[in-house]
């Protein structure tokens, strides 16, 4: 195999690695290191694909990507995470080896029902595929099985990685000005975000969604 | 032929005199970083010196099982020691060296242990029992994907051929997949072997005891031959890790002066690998009983992505 492609395969591995240690973690503080490393993983793939198939803009997508999703964005939730233990996420919806488990039977889905992407193309990006199905796969699970605000906001970001991930692997990025645009909206519905999770702290006093479902007295 | 046999017999010898000073040595460095004396490498020895020559005591009610467990252990520890390639890929099993049978010799001295524990018909030996087989059942799930995993890529389980073929092409060790599997399979070692985060080696505190609550009826010469078990099977899992994941140095011969530098490359790589152990088990601490379900379950994780990597990413 050449080192282009062993490359693409480290990144891609550590990428998928990223997103099972911020399922594995309960600290939200914890789980935006991993998100960074995982933004920096997006970044170099994007930076090994135009190297492997010669696009320059790629370089500048992979800057502004690396930019956004490994500094910013993190930077961003850790700064919301107040110095309250209620911030560590303590009851998820199912317990963490449960949703480990969950997890390995979705990460073999996500290779089973993207085969028909990867036939299309023999190159090793092709055949990454699968990996940013798989944590858009995760990020879902993380979204739909957390009980707070932040660690939702943190399974919001990973499946918006992923899915920028199958964008550069499947074609090779989108065009400049579509990722600008997509990366702005992200920007601000993370601000959106930490302003409605602060509101929500200092009306109800807690975070947990799951206890925002009704009125109460 | 001889020449095998003679690799195979020395692998025992080695694992079996080398053990203790491994622990030895492990607890000396442990001892020298938080500030104690120590009882020197050759301490654990002395203990089981001490021990051999003391009279054999059996609790009453006690049955083959209890009698069985110390031998049994020993002897699983030494023919995996003679099957697994750590000094030659030259081993006297030949094809008979088989991943998943070595895998299955380790875990039969565990349930040989835990069988030991109940047959005392004590509370601690039911209890050390029961969270020994737990432990074990979630961790087996886990070695067995990441043996797949590896297998995968050569095409057969046999213990030599994938050290060989690990030997020939370099570069496969810095795919995900055998860092993945990598990283499985030591959270499997520390699992097995009842090390920190797992299980305390150093505790006697009945509440969090694993290991010692199922031998705490062992006394005299059965005491001896279930801690040299112990230890010989932290030496094995370590070579086993080494020769899989870190095979530089193994002879692919029988030639003498390979086997030499061999053997020594082998006695460095266990005792790094053991000294990295202890020197991380002074700032860890240990995992509550309920959260182990957990790091395996992440260990399991990690081992079938390795299979999928393995399959798909190569």
């Amino acid at each position: 195999m050449s080192a282009d492609a062993q490359l693409l395969d480290l990144a891609a591995g550590a990428f998928l690695l990223a997103a099972v240690a911020i399922l594995w973690r309960r600290d939200v503080r914890a789980q935006t290191a991993w998100l960074s490393l995982q933004g920096a993983a997006l970044a170099a793939i994007a930076v090994i694909l135009g190297a492997d198939q010669a696009h320059p803009e790629l370089y500048a997508v992979a800057a502004a990507v690396g930019l956004l999703r490994a500094v910013v964005l993190p930077a961003l939730v850790r700064r919301a995470v107040t110095a309250r233990a209620e911030d560590r996420e303590s009851a998820p919806l199912i317990n963490v080896g449960a949703s480990l488990l969950a997890a390995v039977a979705l990460v073999l889905l996500a290779y089973a029902v993207a085969q028909p992407l990867v036939r299309l193309e023999a190159t090793t990006a092709a055949r990454a595929l699968p990996v940013g199905l798989a944590v858009v796969l995760i990020g879902l699970l993380i979204l739909v099985t957390r009980r707070k605000a932040l660690s939702q906001i943190v399974g919001f970001l990973l499946l918006d990685n992923g899915i920028t991930a199958i964008a550069f692997l499947a074609a090779a990025g989108v065009p400049i000005l579509v990722e600008f645009g997509v990366s702005f909206d992200l920007l601000l519905a993370v601000l959106v975000l930490r302003v409605l999770t602060a509101r929500m702290r200092a009306v109800f006093g807690g975070s947990d969604l799951d206890e925002m479902r009704e009125l109460h007295d | 032929m001889i020449a095998a046999l003679l690799v195979s017999l020395i692998q025992v010898l080695i694992v079996l005199l080398g053990a203790p000073l491994l622990v030895g040595a492990m607890r000396q460095l442990r001892a020298v970083m938080e500030g104690r004396v120590g009882g020197g490498v050759l301490q654990p020895w002395r203990d089981l010196l001490k021990l051999l020559r003391k009279a054999p005591q059996r609790p009453e009610g006690t049955g083959a099982a209890f009698r069985l467990a110390p031998l049994l252990g020993v002897a699983c520890c030494a023919v995996a020691a003679a099957a697994i390639p750590l000094v030659s890929t030259r081993t006297g099993l030949g094809a008979a060296a088989d991943l998943i049978a070595a895998v299955a010799l380790l875990t039969l001295s565990t349930a040989a242990l835990a069988l030991a524990g109940l047959d005392t018909a004590t509370a601690f030996g039911g209890m050390g029992a029961s969270r020994e087989m737990t432990i074990t059942a979630l961790a087996e799930p886990a070695i067995l994907t990441a043996v797949f995993a590896l297998a995968a890529k050569v095409g057969s389980t046999n213990l030599p051929a994938i050290v060989a073929t690990t030997l020939g092409h370099g570069a496969r060790l810095a795919s995900p997949a055998t860092l993945l599997a990598a990283v499985a399979l030591g959270v499997v070692v520390l699992a097995e072997t009842g090390r920190l985060p797992v299980d305390n080696p150093a505790t006697h505190l009945e509440l969090t005891m694993v290991h010692e609550a199922v031998v705490l009826e062992y006394s005299g010469p059965d005491l001896a031959l279930i801690e040299l078990g112990a230890a010989m099977r932290l030496t094995v899992l370590l070579g086993l890790w080494s020769s899989l994941f870190a095979p530089w140095g193994v002879a692919t011969s029988a030639g003498p002066t390979r086997l030499l530098l061999a053997l020594a490359v082998f006695a460095g790589k266990t005792l790094a690998l053991g000294a990295l152990i202890a020197a991380a088990e002074v700032f860890m601490a240990k995992l509550r009983l309920f959260r182990v379900p957990e790091l395996l379950a992440g260990s399991f994780l990690l081992a079938v992505l390795a299979v999928t990597a393995s399959f798909f990413l190569a």
